[in-house]
């Protein structure tokens, strides 16, 4: 079963889907045909993690090579490490939720082919993203992601979606063309020191590049990734795209792409620039926690529900960059652990809210009022959704920030207790959002005819609540996962975790984990 | 250091304590509209069964030798990452296990009591998912094996209260005053936090019996840091001194809960927090202090709050402030108060638990009104209330032979033998004490009746009364029961150790200073609001003094000015800044390319005339330049 194509099957499912909601003749199909596709992706992905194995000989598994353009040693090669699988995993959970969450938001007679089309496109393109091994594969798909992104902004949103669309699109070209700058860099330089060059990720992540040319190409992958995380303060367009986009796209956005910039800072800054990451770690450190603070003290000052959404996920992404750059086992398994959990809570935190807008047509928050009394489960979801938001123990963010807060202590004690503030922060804009939406009496947009959820609604936040749960209650599930594939980055690093600082030398070696 | 051993026989039913009560949260909370009708049986089934495993397993701890009895039940790994390994494991030895007892029997009562007192309302399931998750979480917080785990318990009492206190979702009211407690909160969660992170730092571990053997290797800065964070988290959820502000505005759940919260569950977490990490404090001199003076500010501050609130509820909740101020003043003064603290805890969870649910029962008799101006002779139609609630405040102020007597008393003393000054701001204290709760017990329940017209007062139905008189019973007795022949000493002497205090005074002369400070609060307020009539309007014309006590001291003024409003200020800034500044600049550079492109197309004009002249132009410019190069 090993030497199945995995990879290459759960890429391609989705695009056999999209193949078979272009050819249907009848629009009330397509629905259907999509979220059939997706739970099929789900399915090749089940059966591939039940494969896995964890901390295996190769670093690299289910790898699948086939030749490109062997003239600039182009290969598609696809394979996963521990941080590549719960990732893989994540776009396969997610994107069937969010294609039930999306079955009324687009109009059945009008372009629902091209929405859920382009859904299913782009959960491939993710799919192969963190899989890909060859670097150059990777940009391509890195670029070419933007696509469907685009028209998904673009075609399907708000009032202001092709400024939004448009301000995405720029943004992510003018990363990515400082990014290819970057990458034929990488290429010469692997010509120059193997004498031919290549794009393989396994060969290109154990050269030793000169300090110099590493610093000036790790900038440029880490700006592309950067915006895409979004780092502060690179990250206004986060806003706009989320907003202005359809709960599902918003949810796709961040949720999925946006985990592509904090993974491509872990897989490609820190594996192919080691000394490069070093030097510039605490600086992204600073820029990081100036994320957290900041992103979360704009979300309190929000009126617009997605906004206030899109600037939590600033500042849970600024967690997500701080545990990577304190370079301990504790915080960079805590932020791919949080990059998995953080899907989850925040495609929770933006479905609810359509559910919502869906009902009340406004993305006004002072709209709203008094959900609870209308509809109860609605307003029991929201509340959920935003515990696991404000990292609730017992809910999946908490492991996730909790490691990362630990774990970057150890590196970087003053910047972990000024993180400890979002801790405050983020209680206070969910549970206000909370506050003025669902308690008082109804008012505003909320209405006797509101409406709680319908089955199909509850259907998608079951299964997210029990994931979330199940990851709060039990996170060893996937943080072993995880563990090899951090261990080794460090290792490619040369970090090693710091030893307790009151414990005689003769105790500390004790320490188990090689 | 006792020996933990690990769990096996009767205590491997430990997880069992816990289980019951979240399984039946997790039932009742979601199901649905199905367990409408038998959910609050559900819901006292459960805490019912806990009890039952709890006084089964304080058995079989009893039958053990002293130093043995401490058992570990581990579960399964929650993270192992490094040498961070967190294990979901129980400890239950002599310290946890007073606490189970205690919230699962007080928290059994108020269950019991809140099927009447919920009667009647749509969300009674609701409720009872509540209160269950409630009891799960602190259990969890008491018998975690790690600081870790503790503070998952933490957060959800944190959760539990949020939603108690938020119970009644439409009113406008109960929103602010839940997300007041939750953000309070975790401004001492910060500490905990940070707690944490300084531990792992440190000792490379987290859990308790870790922690204690590595500590005395530890510098005095560390330990003392740590002392300091762990005291943040335990202002927060104890509602000490500064963080005091949210539990006066709690009232707005529905009366049991306040008895959860204010006697079984959540105030006393920082209590336990602090008793429990008594090897880290007994190291940590600077720590402790600062531990006495929180303890003294609140336990004054609270009595003062206390003395001026006409809201029954908001009264008494003044009255815990400054009842657990006692419980940090004593666990501050290191082994000669840990027992005492505890031991305070233990019967004040009686006699608060029994106040609350007979102000509820009040309430209950007076369509829902709190305010005791309009109270007064209720005697005559609620004897039993009268009494059980008459036995709580004598117990509270300490009248031999009852509760509080046994056990503030001994506080009183050990803080005397610490300073006179800590002993006799104590004292000062239990004479403020008497004075609030008398002037409680004066304007409910004796005096002329002040009642609006609208109400017919009668006497609760015995789902409520008998709860009240099984509180009352341990109001008077268990106070004996625990401090005879060193009884509770004995019992937690192998977890938080215990010495002796030595005063130059003795047991007498001390319990006479104490009670003649009652006394003292007792006449003020026989002469105040007995022998005078009671205005039905609170007077207008009231000194500084009140006037400040009915604000709560100024902490919300305080606390509005000093964060909410700059605050509120900053995140308005910021807002601004990040769509003018930040995306304003991101879209400036976008305009400015946009215009230098604009500026490029002008020239292409699509004019062969314009285009003719531009290389017209440019021939004569290129002739030019070369007739004056060439020459």
């Amino acid at each position: 079963m090993r030497n199945v194509p995995w990879l290459l099957i759960a890429g391609l499912v989705p695009l056999v889907g999209t193949a078979l909601i272009a050819v249907v003749p009848r629009k009330s199909w397509v629905r259907g045909i999509a979220l059939g596709t997706s739970l099929v992706t789900l399915a090749v992905v089940v059966a591939m993690a039940t494969q896995f194995q964890i901390g295996g000989p190769d670093k690299f598994q289910f790898v699948t090579t086939y030749s490109w353009i062997p003239a600039f040693g182009v290969s598609f090669t696809l394979g996963v490490d521990g941080i590549g699988l719960v990732l893989v995993a994540l776009a396969a959970c997610l994107v069937p939720v969010v294609l039930l969450a999306s079955w009324r938001d687009v109009e059945p007679t009008g372009s629902i082919k091209s929405y859920f089309g382009l859904m299913l496109v782009l959960q491939s393109m993710i799919i192969w993203v963190f899989s890909a091994l060859d670097v150059f594969l990777f940009y391509l798909l890195f670029e070419a992601m933007l696509i469907p992104a685009y028209l998904l902004i673009g075609r399907f949103g708000g009032a202001q979606r092709s400024y939004a669309a448009m301000k995405f699109l720029l943004y992510s070209l003018f990363g990515g063309l400082v990014m290819l700058a970057a990458l034929i860099g990488l290429y010469v330089a692997s010509q120059t020191l193997l004498g031919n060059g290549t794009f393989d990720f396994q060969t290109l992540s154990s050269l030793e590049i000169n300090t110099g040319l590493q610093n000036w190409l790790f900038l440029g992958f880490f700006l592309a990734f950067a915006i895409k995380a979004p780092l502060w303060p690179l990250h206004t367009w986060l806003p706009d795209a989320a907003s202005e986009a359809k709960p599902g796209t918003a949810v796709m956005l961040v949720a999925l792409m946006d985990k592509v910039g904090t993974f491509g800072m872990i897989r490609y800054c820190l594996e192919l620039f080691p000394d490069a990451s070093r030097t510039f770690a605490f600086t992204i450190c600073i820029l990081a926690v100036v994320s957290i603070v900041y992103g979360a003290l704009v979300a309190i000052g929000q009126t617009d529900i997605m906004r206030l959404i899109s600037y939590t996920s600033v500042s849970h992404f600024g967690f997500i960059i701080l545990g990577i750059f304190a370079f301990t086992s504790q915080g960079q398994t805590g932020s791919v652990f949080y990059m998995v959990a953080h899907g989850f809570s925040t495609a929770a935190l933006f479905l609810i809210a359509g559910v919502m807008m869906a009902r009340g047509k406004s993305r006004n928050i002072a709209d709203y009022g008094g959900v609870f009394k209308v509809a109860p489960l609605l307003a029991g979801f929201v509340l959920i959704a935003g515990l696991s938001g404000l990292a609730l123990p017992g809910m999946a963010s908490f492991p996730g920030e909790f490691l990362v807060l630990v774990g970057s202590f150890l590196r970087y004690p003053v910047l972990a207790i000024i993180a400890t503030v979002a801790i405050v922060l983020s209680a206070v804009y969910i549970l206000w959002l909370y506050q003025r939406v669902a308690t008082g009496e109804p008012r505003g947009v909320v209405t006797e005819k509101f409406g709680d959820l319908r089955s199909r609604e509850v259907w998608v936040f079951v299964p997210l609540v029990a994931v979330m749960i199940a990851l709060g209650v039990y996170p060893q599930a996937v943080t072993r996962v995880i563990e090899p594939a951090v261990q080794s980055t460090l290792d490619r690093v040369g970090a090693v975790n710091p030893e307790p600082t009151a414990l005689k030398p003769a105790e500390s070696t004790k320490e188990t984990t090689p | 250091m006792e020996t933990i051993t690990a769990a096996s026989g009767t205590t491997s039913l430990t997880w069992l304590l816990i289980a019951l009560p979240l399984a039946g949260a997790v039932i009742l909370l979601g199901t649905g509209r199905v367990t409408n009708k038998w959910g609050h049986l559900l819901g006292v089934a459960t805490i019912a069964g806990s009890f039952g495993v709890a006084v089964a397993l304080w058995l079989s701890l009893l039958a053990k030798p002293s130093e043995d009895r401490a058992v570990r039940q581990f579960l399964f790994t929650w993270l192992d990452l490094g040498r961070f390994k967190v294990d979901v494991a129980l400890q239950l030895d002599q310290l946890s296990m007073a606490f189970v007892l205690l919230i699962t029997g007080v928290g059994l009562l108020i269950h019991v009591y809140a099927v009447g007192y919920m009667k009647g309302d749509d969300g009674r399931r609701r409720f009872f998912g509540y209160l269950n998750l409630f009891v799960a979480a602190m259990l969890l917080l008491v018998l975690a094996d790690s600081y870790v785990l503790l503070y998952v318990g933490w957060e959800g009492v944190g959760l539990a209260s949020y939603l108690l206190i938020g119970y009644y979702q439409t009113r406008d009211t109960a929103g602010p005053a839940a997300k007041k407690a939750f953000v309070v909160n975790r401004v001492g969660d910060i500490g905990m936090s940070v707690a944490i992170m300084l531990m792992f730092a440190a000792f490379g571990t987290v859990t308790f019996q870790g922690v204690f053997e590595a500590a005395p290797g530890a510098s005095s800065a560390m330990v003392n840091g740590i002392g300091f964070m762990l005291l943040l988290a335990a202002c927060g959820k104890s509602a000490q001194f500064p963080l005091q502000s949210w539990l006066l505005d709690a009232m707005e759940g529905p009366t049991p809960v306040s008895a959860l919260i204010h006697a079984a569950t959540m105030v006393t977490a920082g209590v336990y927090l602090i008793a429990r990490s008594n090897p880290i404090f007994d190291l940590a001199p600077t720590a402790q202090m600062a531990v006495i003076i929180v303890g003294l500010i609140t336990l004054l501050a609270g009595g003062i709050i206390a003395s001026a609130k006409d809201d029954i509820k908001k009264a008494l909740a003044g009255s815990t402030m400054s009842a657990i101020g006692y419980m940090m003043l004593a666990v501050g003064l290191g082994p000669t108060g840990y027992v005492f603290a505890i031991a305070f805890l233990l019967a004040h969870g009686f006699f608060k638990a029994g106040l609350f649910l007979g102000a509820g029962s009040v309430m209950h008799g007076m369509n829902d009104q709190v305010n005791m101006r309009r109270f007064g002779g209720l005697r005559s139609v609620m004897a039993i209330t009268t009494a059980t609630f008459g036995l709580g405040y004598l117990a509270i102020i300490g009248i031999p032979p009852l509760a509080g007597y046994f056990t503030k008393d001994l506080i009183i003393e050990s803080a005397l033998a610490r300073s006179p000054i800590i002993g006799g701001l104590a004292i000062i204290g239990a004479g403020l004490t008497a004075f609030y709760m008398s002037r409680i017990f004066f304007m409910t329940f004796i005096g002329k009746k002040r009642w609006t017209e609208d109400v017919h007062p009668h006497e609760s139905p015995w789902s409520m009364t008998v709860p009240m008189l099984v509180l009352a019973i341990g109001s008077v007795a268990s106070g004996y029961l625990l401090m005879r022949d060193y009884t509770l000493e004995k019992w937690l002497e192998p977890v938080t150790g215990f010495v002796e205090p030595e005063t130059s005074l003795s047991h007498v002369v001390v319990t006479s200073i104490t009670l003649t400070s009652v006394a003292v609060g007792i006449v003020a307020a026989i002469l105040l609001y007995l022998r005078r009539d009671v205005p039905q309007v609170a007077p207008e014309k009231v000194s500084f003094l009140v006037v400040a006590a009915r604000k709560d001291l100024f902490g919300d003024a305080f606390n509005e000015a000093v964060f909410m409003r700059p605050g509120q200020w900053l995140t308005r800034s910021l807002v601004w800044v990040d769509n003018r500044v930040i995306d304003g600049a991101v879209n400036g550079v976008a305009a400015s390319l946009g215009g230098l492109s604009a500026r490029a197309r002008r020239i292409q004009t699509g004019y062969t005339r314009s285009y003719s002249l531009v290389m017209l132009s440019g021939a004569l410019l290129v002739l030019v330049l070369l007739a004056i190069v060439g020459r």
